[in-house]
């Protein structure tokens, strides 16, 4: 096992697409280190990426943020415009592991873990977010919707790298919210999950929602039926319940040791109607 | 019967809540446990283990393993003698596969080499030819005629015929006319229970190091809750005499009765043997949980007679363990603690022990009885619901009491039941307000205790301090508690004793740190031993002044002239006497060994507020107290903790620990990400309330208290969850899609 630090992000990349083995990328490592200790994947190359310059900065662009691929969730969670501008998507991030792991792992580690119940990529799916890439043949940018293609797999290709996300600029009455479903308070992964992110108009009527769903598919998906039904309204609860059951209808869950397929239907749009509460609320939303 | 110790007194050190002795080295992390013992040319061990349920080893091939550089030594069962006695046989094969595996992670062999890695290397290397087999991980399926057989040939006489050989022995127990008793009832209840195996879930992984000479003696180091008891284990596996194994018990990181046998022990020493070169042996979490020893899994029936003003007019309760792939003895246990609570005229239980494809249980905390009694206090409480009567005022009718013949057997003696339950009447929980939608629960539990075997020897050094030498590992603050007890019997300050944990060869057999003895029985031999230092030094002062031994007198941390005919002598404090010892004949020591008998039972009750989430069927628990019968409280910080601590344990069982197998009969959550543990943040500070009924069976009146408070958590959160919900439920743990599914029902 060959362990590189790459200074720069081509040379993570062209490092990552000329080994013919098996490869991590680490960042914080709070996935990496663990299958690595139990066994579970021999990498025949690592690629540290935490020493190329910039890459573990928050940075305002465009009136939105760009958050670099090596920012631990501890220094997101202190980031005062991003918590303000984005708080949903925070606190998704912040709920990952204990107060240790949050001092070490990412967002885009979360991301590219690929888990259907990663806790902050619900938040930045609904934000819209935007991973930048940078492979062998150069930099391009992806929607982060369109990164997890299925259970521990992405649509990155071979040396690609996502050096950060991008969280854009919003409107002032708008607001996210996400919630996960744990048999415990923390310390867990996500039975089910999700996050909302609303604008609301002058009257407080909802005028654009994303509602995306965890760990209730093999990615995690966005319940488009679900947003369209909250615009418009005030939340009412038939709109709610009306929501909660378009949500339940996208869900396709499995039944396995952490929850049966109707426990993690039902409760998806249980969250779905909790988080959009929240985030009408955060938004300036009054009933 | 040893029901006479008992004499009242005031006390002057026991009952401080004084200094933990080991906290300083285990908060800056000197302490030593399992994992840390190192030795000169220390050799890694790695096991393999199997990924069936149930196979016969067809062969194993380790020559390429054998071959790599690095390795020094392979292990398979083969290696290991063929054992006569039927106990240490399933001990070994346990340890290590013999003709067949049993369950998912059962051993099949071991490396020791020159590094960890090369040591999973050579795992790699090993071939093994498994034909596999049928299996069986549930209870009822195993007990049903046609199931696949975990071992044939293992049913004791008194499993009635007809019977699956998978049941291996059977209980009965009670008194009384049944059948008149459910006919004088107003409701007769008849209920079904599940209960999923749970694990100890102790922090510390189990870690061994055994070094073998040539010449046949043996060190072992190893984390363990009695460590004589692992060398008899450990010199039959080996063929050794015990003098020629020492064993030296590490600091422990939990055990809660995980640790009361061995695992990997026996594969380190004859790894050890075979490689000539000291071998270290530590378990991962994955390991500790798929093959070590966790809790029986239970189905249980019960049928409860009650008159509507709430007198229990007969009880029966049949009770279905799998103690897993070898026979284990803890249903009796639920059988005998099944109704122990109650006094009663007509009352049965029975019990039958199922082997099934899972790891062989191991004691946890009051095995076996957390079960059983979960199923009688559920069906007590649908029982008071139905009647609406007060679910204390229940208990309080029917409670067992002195003089009430038990549901097992025994007449009981001074026991501390009703006192405990009008307690928790009388406490500020149990009758505070509820919001709507939240659910109180209560629950009695009881624990027999143990005394056993116990050796102390009790040096005073000259410079007027006191070292105390005992041989059980102190896994509840046993080292402070016995301290205590020296210093009250000495007369002198608790920080002037020093009390150590011995290895197997510094003193006499000492029974497993188990049944909450140790406090007790070793707290018994302590004072003893104390009493017999006493006596040699009042001896000694005796000599100084001239005068009759007999006539001298131990008062206040001095010995004195027992009355004015003896003369009149200024008082010789024990540092006066010990600062002189070698003057006076040398010096001095007690000691005491004894099989205690006379260990209190104990009895705790449980008041739980809980508020389900009706949308998700997420519990929370709002407040919860621990009501519990301690004799006397040596050091009241560790008996509050020992409740703490059992309460949590029980919560988790109810909550959400469970073992979950697939239909391959592999163990899905060998984690603690899956096999979930309540963490702090889910749980309110656990109140606790101490009783204080003497146990007529220990000079002080201790009673032991490790145990008890697992047993009543079980069914305080069943009906504290179910009084929330508006729903019973009947299987636990009551696991959020459960109570959902339960709630939609």
């Amino acid at each position: 096992m060959r362990y590189l630090a790459a200074k720069t992000a081509g040379e993570a990349a062209a490092a990552l697409a000329a080994e013919p083995g098996l490869t991590r990328i680490l960042a914080g490592g709070t996935d990496v280190l663990v299958q690595l200790k139990s066994g579970l994947v021999e990498p025949a190359l690592i690629v540290d990426i935490k020493q190329i310059p910039g890459i573990a900065e928050i940075v305002a662009e465009d009136g939105g943020y760009r958050i670099g691929a090596a920012v631990p969730n501890a220094v997101l969670g202190e980031h005062a415009g991003v918590v303000a501008m984005w708080p949903g998507v925070v606190e998704g991030a912040n709920l990952i592991g204990s107060t240790q792991v949050q001092g070490r792992c990412t967002m885009v580690g979360n991301l590219c873990n690929g888990s259907p119940a990663g806790d902050a990529v619900p938040g930045l799916i609904a934000a819209n977010a935007v991973a930048r890439i940078v492979g062998p043949n150069g930099q391009r940018d992806l929607p982060v919707a369109d990164i997890p293609t299925g259970p521990g797999k992405t649509s990155l290709a071979k040396g690609e790298v996502i050096t950060s996300v991008f969280l854009p600029a919003r409107p002032a009455r708008a607001s996210d919210a996400y919630l996960r479903f744990i048999p415990r308070t923390e310390m867990d992964i996500a039975v089910a999950s999700a996050a909302v992110s609303l604008e609301l108009n002058a009257d407080d009527t909802v005028k654009a929602a994303r509602v995306v769903l965890g760990a209730v598919a093999p990615t995690v998906i966005v319940a488009e039926e679900a947003g369209r039904i909250c615009v418009g309204s005030k939340l009412d609860e038939a709109t709610l319940a009306r929501m909660a059951a378009a949500c339940e209808a996208v869900a396709k869950p499995i039944d396995d040791k952490r929850g049966t397929v109707a426990f993690r239907t039902k409760t998806a749009g249980t969250l779905a109607k909790r988080a959009a509460l929240t985030a009408y609320t955060r938004a300036g939303g009054t009933k | 019967m040893a029901f006479d110790e008992y004499q009242k007194r005031e006390f002057k050190q026991v009952g401080k809540r004084v200094r933990r002795p080991d906290g300083v080295d285990k908060v800056t992390g000197r302490a030593m446990y399992g994992a840390d013992a190192t030795a000169p040319g220390m050799l890694w061990a790695r096991i393999l283990r199997s990924p069936h349920a149930h196979a016969r080893i067809r062969s194993i091939d380790t020559s390429a393993a054998m071959a790599l550089k690095g390795v020094r030594a392979v292990l398979t069962g083969a290696d290991l003698p063929d054992q006569e006695d039927v106990f240490i046989r399933d001990v070994q094969n346990n340890c290590m596969a013999k003709d067949k595996v049993l369950y998912d992670g059962h051993a099949v062999a071991a490396v020791a080499a020159v590094d960890i890695a090369t040591a999973k290397a050579a795992l790699k290397l090993i071939k093994v030819d498994y034909e596999i087999l049928p299996h069986v991980t549930d209870v009822d399926k195993a007990m049903a005629p046609g199931a696949p057989v975990v071992l044939d040939g293992r049913s004791l006489e008194s499993v009635p015929a007809g019977m699956s050989a998978n049941v291996t022995e059977h209980a009965e127990f009670g008194h009384g006319d049944l059948g008149a008793g459910f006919a004088k009832a107003d409701m007769v209840l008849e209920r079904s229970y599940k209960t999923p195996t749970a694990h100890q879930g102790y922090i510390e992984p189990h870690a061994a190091l055994a070094s073998v000479t040539s010449d046949g003696k043996a060190e072992l180091w190893c984390c363990t809750q009695g460590q004589f008891y692992v060398r008899t284990l450990c010199a039959a596996i080996m063929g050794m005499e015990a003098s020629q194994l020492r064993v030296t018990a590490s600091e422990i990181g939990g055990g809660f009765g995980g640790k009361t046998t061995v695992f990997i022990e026996p594969v380190a020493l004859a790894l050890a043997r075979k490689a000539g070169r000291p071998v270290k042996l530590v378990m991962n979490r994955d390991e500790v949980f798929r093959a070590t020893g966790p809790t029986v899994h239970s189905s249980m029936d019960v049928k409860i007679g009650m008159t509507k003003d709430g007198r229990i007019t007969a009880a029966e309760a049949k009770l279905r363990y799998s103690g897993g792939a070898f026979p284990s003895g803890t249903h009796s246990f639920g059988a005998q603690a099944a109704f122990a609570a109650y006094d009663l005229a007509a009352v049965r239980s029975y019990s039958w022990n199922v082997l099934t494809n899972r790891p062989k249980e191991a004691a946890y905390r009051a095995p076996g009885a957390p079960q059983a009694i979960y199923a009688v206090e559920a069906t007590i409480d649908e029982l008071c619901q139905h009647f609406g009567l007060d679910p204390l005022d229940v208990r309080l009718k029917n409670a067992a009491r002195k003089g009430t013949k038990s549901s097992y057997g025994p007449t009981f003696p001074d026991i501390g039941l009703v006192a405990t339950l009008e307690a928790a009447k009388a406490h500020p929980h149990y009758s505070a307000p509820l919001e709507p939608g939240q659910g109180r629960g209560i629950s009695c539990g009881f624990w027999f205790n143990f005394g056993g075997n116990s050796c102390v020897s009790l040096n005073i050094n000259t410079d007027g301090t006191v070292g105390v030498t005992e041989g059980n590992p102190d896994i509840g603050g046993s080292r402070a508690s016995i301290s205590l007890m020296a210093a009250e019997e000495l007369g002198i300050d608790y920080d002037r004793v020093r009390t150590i944990v011995a290895d197997t060869s510094s003193l006499g057999y000492n029974d497993v740190t188990d049944g909450s003895r140790v406090t007790f029985a070793v707290g018994l031999a302590t004072i003893k031993a104390a009493r017999d230092a006493v006596r040699v030094m009042c001896e000694r002062a005796a000599k100084i002044w001239g005068i009759d031994a007999d006539a001298v007198e131990w008062k206040d941390g001095a010995a004195v002239p027992a009355g004015p005919n003896a003369g009149k002598f200024p008082p010789m404090t024990l540092a006066e006497i010990a600062a002189v010892s070698f003057e006076t004949g040398g010096p001095i020591a007690g000691h005491h060994e004894v099989n205690v008998d006379g260990a209190g039972v104990s009895f705790g009750v449980h008041i739980v507020d809980i508020e389900v989430d009706k949308e998700t069927g997420a519990t929370k628990v709002l407040r919860y107290t621990v009501f519990q019968d301690a004799g006397k409280a040596v050091h009241p910080s560790y008996v509050e903790g020992q409740m703490q601590g059992g309460a949590v344990q029980g919560i988790g069982w109810a909550l959400n620990e469970e073992y979950i197998y697939g239909e391959d009969g592999r163990l899905q959550n060998p984690t603690f990400l899956d096999y979930r543990v309540p963490v702090a943040s889910d749980l309110p500070m656990i109140d606790t309330v101490i009783l204080e009924i003497p146990n007529p069976g220990h000079p002080y009146g201790v009673r032991g208290v490790g145990e008890t408070g697992i047993v009543p958590p079980l069914a305080a959160i069943t009906n504290a969850v179910c009084r929330s919900a508006g729903v019973r439920m009947h299987e636990l743990p009551m696991s959020p899609p459960r109570v959902l599914k339960a709630l939609s029902a």
